[in-house]
């Protein structure tokens, strides 16, 4: 699924990687705990969080995860968004609860990673 | 070649500003990317540690021909008890941790998964030292 279809699914804003729209997901993981992101396989990975801090995107840049969107109606710090435009890191922000996200993306096609 | 950052106890801001320093190491290394990830994931997770329990710390690093060693020590409270804290769920972080979403009791079994060796050796009331050592050459690895 492109990133694109993604905004237009989860009715999000792009914050951040513009450009990058075309590329591919196949995958999502959700999750607040970034001990867990740091354990799954990031390959074509969308990570879905409402966790808005640095180490957010710290955790993807280490992860090797380029897409992230962002629930409940969090915004981004200018400091998160340095990060990742420094690591062509796409950011969406989304008002749906992290359960709304997950169920439209997973609905639309979108595989867990286990 | 040898790497030196300096960490700062208790500064989440910065925490893991090390780790992407020298994942661009390795990648102008052309290090295989897969291998990069359990470097700098295993690197990473011993960085926030520091972060989250010492006052300060100090990462070495050694970049050999077939491995990296990653030295990573600190002055603080040490682990009382390092085989209860390579259980996966066990965690003295406080509050603050969690709230960066880390502290969950899986740091070091994650660095363990990541690394080929893992030696910790720590002293109560003034430190710990992680040596972590990753082979660069994944087909043909020399485990401990």
């Amino acid at each position: 699924m492109k990133l694109s279809k993604v905004a237009e699914i989860l009715n999000a804003s792009v914050v951040c990687g513009k450009e990058n729209l075309s590329r591919e997901v196949t995958h999502a993981f959700a999750s607040d705990l970034m001990s867990d992101v740091l354990t799954i396989d990031s390959r074509n990975l969308l990570l879905l969080t409402g966790l808005t801090n640095v180490q957010t995107i710290r955790t993807s840049e280490m992860a090797d995860i380029q897409n992230i969107v962002i629930v409940r109606n969090k915004k981004v710090t200018p400091e998160m968004l340095e990060i990742a435009k420094e690591n062509d890191i796409v950011i969406l922000e989304c008002n749906y609860s992290l359960f709304r996200a997950c169920g439209k993306l997973f609905t639309a096609g979108l595989e867990p990673v286990y | 070649m040898l790497f030196e950052y300096s960490i700062k106890g208790g500064d989440f801001s910065t925490a893991g500003q090390a780790s992407s320093r020298f994942k661009k190491v390795l990648q102008q290394l052309n290090v295989p990317p897969q291998t990069i990830k359990r470097i700098v994931i295993a690197l990473y997770e011993a960085e926030v540690n520091i972060v989250a329990h010492a006052f300060e710390g100090t990462i070495n690093i050694e970049v050999q021909p077939g491995y990296v060693v990653m030295t990573l020590t600190d002055k603080g409270p040490g682990i009382p008890d390092i085989e209860k804290a390579m259980e996966v769920g066990y965690s003295t972080a406080s509050p603050k941790v969690r709230e960066m979403g880390f502290g969950a009791g899986m740091g070091l079994s994650n660095i363990k998964n990541n690394a080929d060796i893992l030696e910790i050796q720590s002293k109560i009331n003034q430190g710990t030292t992680l040596k972590i050592t990753v082979n660069l050459n994944q087909e043909n690895v020399i485990k401990e």
